[in-house]
């Protein structure tokens, strides 16, 4: 078993793994194993497009969590130029689960507010594995209030298996801190574009979610509870969280037909992770072309249009 | 069962800690907290709080509206709204048949009643949920309804007053119920801008999304007294760090102490507290 694969794509990995050893074998310019090589990568690519054509909402949900997933922090040096990195809520502290900054994408000045799990163990431990508590949000909201003081369009990457639950985050007021989040960018004058990178969990990712338009990339995942969560409360065991995935619809042709997400950007054949550059040019190029049209509209008609759409959640079609 | 369960009494039995007030239904009740055995009529004078302990009982939507309203000149807002099954959500059980066993049990139609009136002569709105309902849990047809109530305080610029009893987002709508914690928070945020006062009372128990939204966003909060509200459950929190929670951790008292609410009322002061708070914050003689 190739840990680089997920459990449904070893099939692939058996491939990848043949055309490996014969690329070790065919030092001596043989024809006939390079033909061998190029026939086995066809087949691979064919494998991968059937296989991520047909993945089920729980298969999805394992790539959007995929270790080698890009993650925020592999974003920004992709996507912006002439990035700081700001800190802090000025309450309590820096909460290092969310990262900000100001950058420039093509040019233009942006707020940036991104969730970020981390790599290595010890990248996870220090980034609370992506959990922001009160403070992370704190930032991110004063960070959108001076983007908005100084007219900057806010750029948000959601990837979070939710806001941490933990008696600090209690006694801070974790709820608080979403809820506030949630109000205060209903009505922000700036254009927001916020985009689930990975994992989308539940109030912590809404809490840098709502916008003018909502990307979803294509593997990536949104829910209001985690499968697994799901799964214990109606089955009483995480084995059925497939099944609980199935019933929530939790990728983004589900949540586009229901009108919650705008827009799924296509991701690289067998997922972000395969080709990250990849990845970042397609991503960069959307929030660009997003970002012009947002940014040619009257900014008081984009808060009407952002504020009936919010309005407009769940209305029986 | 055990020897040793069997030797240790009921009331500590139980795994989660409520113990067990299988009273035949009539005329007598036993409190959930004390155990103490209290006569239906009397424990109703004192609105369903313990005469013995103290203890906030929990109370239905309907009867929370009626103990807090003025008895005149009430009017149900959005009682069109009803819920909705968009996913055909699907589990062990059909989405569609919960709602219909809840809708049978409670005898309304979805977690969340709203209504126009007075308190104490003063025109408002207030809307409370039903725990009875589907854990008073918030779908599309709960976040409408909040939102038409606060629509109405919005248009005839009155206070708006919810009480709140609630696990949190419903599962089974999955992402619209996430979005309705949005959609909430920013018609309470409308009603901030235009200075329409909005008071959210956290009633026993408070969590999840809800919490995360709409009960957390009032120019005033207040609790019943232990009234349990938190973002994430005492159980998910336990799991994740591995320790016992402290005591009386997620309690209003707590919730009082670390900042998160203004006040602590007592149901028998409910109205009055409330209405004194409203009249002062619209700057109108003491009702």
């Amino acid at each position: 078993m190739n840990l680089n694969y997920l459990n449904f794509e070893q099939p692939i990995a058996i491939l990848e793994g043949k055309i490996e050893e014969l690329q070790l074998v065919g030092t001596d310019n043989d024809l006939n194993i390079s033909d061998e090589i190029e026939r086995l990568r066809e087949k691979s690519v064919k494998l991968t497009e059937g296989i991520y054509s047909n993945l089920s909402p729980w298969q999805v949900v394992q790539v959007a969590r995929h270790p080698q997933r890009p993650y925020t922090a592999d974003y920004i040096p992709r996507l912006f130029d002439d990035w700081d990195e700001l800190h802090g809520d000025r309450h309590f502290g820096d909460d290092k689960a969310i990262i900000a900054g100001i950058g420039r994408l093509d040019g233009r000045s942006v707020m940036v507010i991104g969730e970020e799990k981390g790599r290595s163990v010890k990248d996870k431990v220090y980034r609370n594995f992506g959990m922001p508590k009160p403070e992370g949000y704190r930032k991110a909201l004063r960070l959108m209030e001076m983007a908005e003081r100084f007219k900057l369009p806010v750029l948000t990457l959601i990837d979070t298996p939710g806001a941490y639950p933990g008696i600090d985050s209690e006694e801070r007021g974790i709820s608080e801190s979403i809820a506030q989040n949630l109000a205060v960018m209903s009505r922000l004058r700036t254009p927001i574009i916020c985009t689930v990178i990975g994992e989308g969990s539940s109030g912590g990712a809404l809490a840098i979610g709502v916008g003018d338009h909502l990307n979803m990339l294509q593997y990536s995942t949104y829910f209001v509870i985690s499968p697994e969560g799901c799964a214990n409360i109606i089955w009483k065991t995480v084995d059925k969280a497939p099944l609980a995935a199935e019933a929530m619809g939790v990728t983004s042709t589900i949540l586009e037909e229901l009108g919650i997400i705008d827009e799924t950007i296509e991701e690289p054949l067998g997922g972000a992770h395969r080709d990250m550059d990849a990845m970042a040019a397609k991503l960069k190029e959307r929030l660009s072309a997003q970002l012009d049209e947002l940014t040619s509209q009257d900014i008081d008609s984009l808060l009407a249009k952002r504020y009936q759409r919010l309005m407009s959640y769940g209305n029986p079609a | 069962m055990s020897w040793l369960e069997k030797i240790v009494p009921s009331s500590v039995r139980s795994a989660d800690g409520t113990r067990n007030s299988k009273v035949p239904e009539g005329l007598w009740k036993k409190c959930t907290k004390c155990d103490a055995v209290l006569y239906r009529p009397e424990l109703e004078k004192y609105l369903d709080v313990c005469p013995k302990c103290d203890h906030h009982m929990r109370i239905g939507a309907r009867r929370r509206l009626d103990i807090f309203l003025d008895k005149d000149g009430r009017e149900e807002l959005a009682t069109d709204v009803l819920p909705v099954d968009r996913l055909k959500f699907k589990d062990v059980k059909k989405y569609k048949d919960r709602i219909t066993t809840a809708q049978k049990t409670t005898g309304e139609k979805e977690a969340l009643i709203a209504m126009k009136g007075t308190l104490k002569g003063l025109p408002i709105v207030s809307s409370a949920f039903e725990f009875a309902f589907h854990g008073g849990s918030m779908g599309y047809a709960v976040g409408e309804r909040f939102t038409r109530a606060a629509q109405v305080a919005l248009e005839e610029r009155i206070p708006y007053v919810c009480f709140s009893a609630t696990g949190g987002a419903r599962m089974q709508e999955a992402l619209i119920s996430l979005m309705q914690m949005a959609k909430t928070s920013a018609v309470i945020e409308r009603m901030k801008m235009e200075g329409i006062p909005f008071v959210s009372i956290m009633t026993d128990p408070v969590y999840g999304g809800v919490s995360a939204s709409l009960a957390l966003l009032g120019d005033i909060n207040a609790a019943e007294p232990g009234a349990r509200a938190g973002f994430a459950g005492p159980a998910i929190i336990e799991q994740t760090i591995r320790q016992k929670l402290p005591k009386g951790f997620q309690r209003s008292e707590f919730l009082l102490e670390h900042g998160a609410i203004d006040l602590i009322i007592h149901r028998k002061e409910m109205r009055d507290r409330v209405a004194s708070l409203l009249a002062k914050l619209t700057n109108q003689p003491a009702p």
